[in-house]
């Protein structure tokens, strides 16, 4: 084990006996493909142990606290109906996914697909449809680096598993709910999602993270997206977790030719967030889009580290963060490019804004291009800055109180961010949201 | 309306208004004039309550209340209007959001019903009119990409629409060419009334050709150094402020 810390040991042992109970519970499965890769990858988190601020990828985060708590593994939960009602979407309800703790609720989840479309928890699926399960998962996320997926490999059970069809056009965006309801204890869970969309296929998939209630518990997602030839995903993922939940979530996407990939990621909630978003051109003519937007107050910490590997010519990358940090919070920005040397005439742009809204809030920006192709248009920024005091002063001066005025401005400096989610109800409950926490 | 008394203030240790003694009341024009850096925004800004400027000592009394204890969004609540010299440009908050939240906010504190998005929409279209500007302006970004003089019909356009008891214009007339100028007096002269007053910062009689004033005072180095009548801004405007100055800015008498 690479981390040498007794204590960060005993963590990483108890998270080993737990698989190893799990390996008990599964013990129909477990000569199947599925669970030789769970235990591969149990091996490799084992020798690679949670990661420390020693090393280049977590230099600005400290997972200290996580590896204070005790967790136990998530077991089958059930909420009510009503519970959920909050977070439904206008015009979204009849179109809906829903897990709890990780597990696929087949009772709170309706939808209606064509033929040939397959919207299945994992698990269950895993009855039906292993060889697609097989031919896919962990082909694509490299765990040797990364503990966190590997340990979600390790645990890997239930998730969405998304496949549509050549030349099949989705036009409902679909709803994924991802509730926690912590019951006595604090849970881990690592939900494993597969979306594998065919030649010429289009989806556009909302996923929520929504908490019943203010506890501790540790959610780490796996998302391993195919994106084929010419076809086009929309995926907007919205992060409300409880303020003292851990959310990891690593996502590795292939992006074929002349395919679209959109990513729009909003974090609100979290004592620790971490998102790895890995995109790879694997055609020429691809584009992806990836936008993120984070609030953090408190002590919350909101890592976003994305990786866009241009392995093939022309294709177009753009991708925009915006974050306001507040309170003690602390955000981190970590944005990689690789331009490969094949990778003639790749469009890439990349710009990070931040604004501190209180002094103690910080942020670590950090941007890492790498060109190794010459025919290219290539650029990056970031800034830091605060809330302008003419502009708070102007919208005061007509009358709007000062708290609803700083809830405007932040929406107004979101508003790059927010245009672009196409879905109406999807943006007005957002920017509800946001006037409602942290306006008037 | 407002009742101002020996008001000091300063803004980073300097002292900028010296002693201003002004009373307005309902329904009156007052024109402020004055030479560059006199002072005449700092007052209407410390008015309408920026909070940059510290006042040292003196009073405010706006309706029979201390102007000088309420926030910014208070005074405008209360019926105190600033068109600002410079009007900043708010990127990425529409014209229509920014004047709904204001206009409610202001209603609400009247103790009226907030206007859904159909009255808006109705009494805004109404009042565009009154300074000639395009609908299309209400879903724009406040002042963003505006022209110097489209920002200076906005600010009287949102003043139109708040009904203020009093406006205060910070030179709103300054690059406006003539057809402009007309449209912006026309909407002030549409907007007086016996209960409302203005108080009008300019530095040419041009525009009180059109908004005629009771009263027009002059500001030289932080004070008030001279009072009068309308013909005041005639004298002004023929002799200058020299030969009420002495060489160095201060009053002369
Ligand atoms: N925020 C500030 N910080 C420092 N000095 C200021 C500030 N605001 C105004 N001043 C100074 O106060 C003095 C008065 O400025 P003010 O803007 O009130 O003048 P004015 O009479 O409106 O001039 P103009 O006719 O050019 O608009 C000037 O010397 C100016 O530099
Ligand atoms: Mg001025």
């Amino acid at each position: 084990m690479k981390n040498d810390s007794p204590k960060d040991r005993a963590v990483c042992d108890a998270f080993i006996r737990d698989f190893q109970n799990l390996e008990a519970q599964l013990n129909g499965q477990s000569s199947t493909p599925f669970h030789e890769k769970r235990v591969r990858a149990i091996t490799t988190f084992a020798e690679l142990g949670f990661p420390n601020m020693r090393q280049e990828k977590w230099k600005y985060t400290s997972i200290a606290p996580l590896l204070k708590e005790k967790f136990q593994l998530a077991s089958a939960h059930k909420i009510t109906e009503k519970a959920l009602q909050p977070f439904l979407i206008n015009g979204l309800e009849e179109n809906r996914v829903v897990f709890v703790n990780g597990y696929f609720d087949k009772a709170l989840s309706k939808y209606d697909m064509p033929p040939g479309v397959l919207i299945a928890g994992l698990d269950e699926a895993y009855h039906s449809h292993a060889a697609l399960i097989d031919e896919h998962l962990g082909k694509y996320l490299q765990i040797d680096e990364q503990p966190f997926a590997a340990l979600n490999t390790a645990f890997a059970r239930d998730g969405i598993l998304i496949h549509i069809p050549q030349n099949t056009v989705i036009e409902k965006p679909l709803h994924l709910l991802f509730i926690s309801d912590v019951d006595e204890r604090p849970f881990h869970s690592h939900p494993r999602n597969l979306i594998i969309l065919e030649q010429g296929s289009q989806l556009s998939l909302v996923e929520s993270h929504h908490t019943l209630s203010p506890d501790v518990y540790f959610n780490n997602f796996v998302t391993e997206i195919i994106v084929g030839p010419n076809a086009k995903l929309d995926h907007i993922k919205i992060q409300d977790e409880s303020k003292a939940a851990y959310h990891f979530a690593a996502t590795q996407a292939k992006v074929a030719r002349d395919a679209v990939f959109n990513s729009t990621g909003i974090d609100l909630g979290g004592a620790i967030l971490r998102n790895d978003i890995n995109i790879e051109f694997t055609g020429e003519n691809a584009e992806a889009q990836l936008l993120g937007f984070y609030y953090a107050t408190g002590t919350q910490l909101m890592d976003n580290h994305t990786f866009i590997d241009h392995a093939v010519p022309h294709c177009n990358s753009n991708e925009l963060f915006k974050g306001f940090l507040d309170d003690k919070s602390h955000g981190v920005f970590n944005g990689a490019v690789l331009v490969r040397p094949d990778a003639q005439k790749t469009n890439a742009f990349q710009q990070n804004q931040a604004i501190l809204i209180s002094k103690n809030a910080t942020i670590d920006a950090k941007p890492e291009l790498e060109i190794f192709a010459d025919d290219v248009l290539c650029s990056h920024g970031a800034t830091i800055g605060e809330l302008q005091d003419d502009h708070l002063f102007y919208l005061r001066s007509r009358g709007i109180g000062e708290e609803m005025a700083k809830a405007m401005l932040h929406i107004a400096f979101a508003n790059d961010i927010f245009e672009r989610i196409k879905i109406d109800a999807v943006r007005e409950k957002l920017e509800a949201e946001i006037i409602a926490r942290f306006g008037g | 309306m407002i009742s101002i008394k020996n008001l000091h203030t300063s803004v980073e240790e300097t002292e900028i208004l010296k002693g201003i003694d002004l009373e307005v009341k309902p329904g009156e024009v007052h024109a402020i004039m004055g030479p560059n850096g006199s002072g005449k925004s700092t007052l209407a800004n410390v008015l309408a309550g920026r909070e940059e400027y510290e006042v040292t000592a003196g009073s405010v009394e706006f309706n029979g209340r201390n102007l000088l204890e309420m926030p910014a969004e208070e005074r405008a609540r209360e019926g105190l209007f600033l068109a600002f010299q410079y009007p900043v440009e708010i990127p990425g908050v529409s014209n229509a959001n920014f004047l709904k939240a204001a206009l409610n906010a202001i209603r609400q504190h009247r103790g009226e019903e907030a206007f859904d998005a159909m009255d808006f929409l109705t009494m805004v279209k109404e009042r565009l009119q009154l300074v000639e500007m395009d609908q299309k302006f209400l879903q724009r970004a406040v002042n963003v990409g505006f022209s110097g003089g489209e920002k200076k019909r906005n600010e009287i356009f949102q003043m139109a629409v708040l009904e203020p008891q009093l406006g205060i214009l910070d030179e709103t007339d300054s690059g406006l060419d003539i057809d402009a100028l007309k449209i912006v007096a026309n909407g002030v002269n549409k907007l007086r009334n016996p209960q409302r007053s203005f108080i009008i910062v300019t530095h040419y009689q041009r525009l009180l050709d059109y908004i005629v004033p009771d009263f027009v005072h002059v500001l030289a180095d932080g004070r008030i150094i001279k009072s009068g009548g309308k013909e005041l801004a005639l004298y002004l405007e023929k002799n200058g402020y020299d030969d009420l100055l002495n060489g160095n800015g201060k009053a002369a008498v």
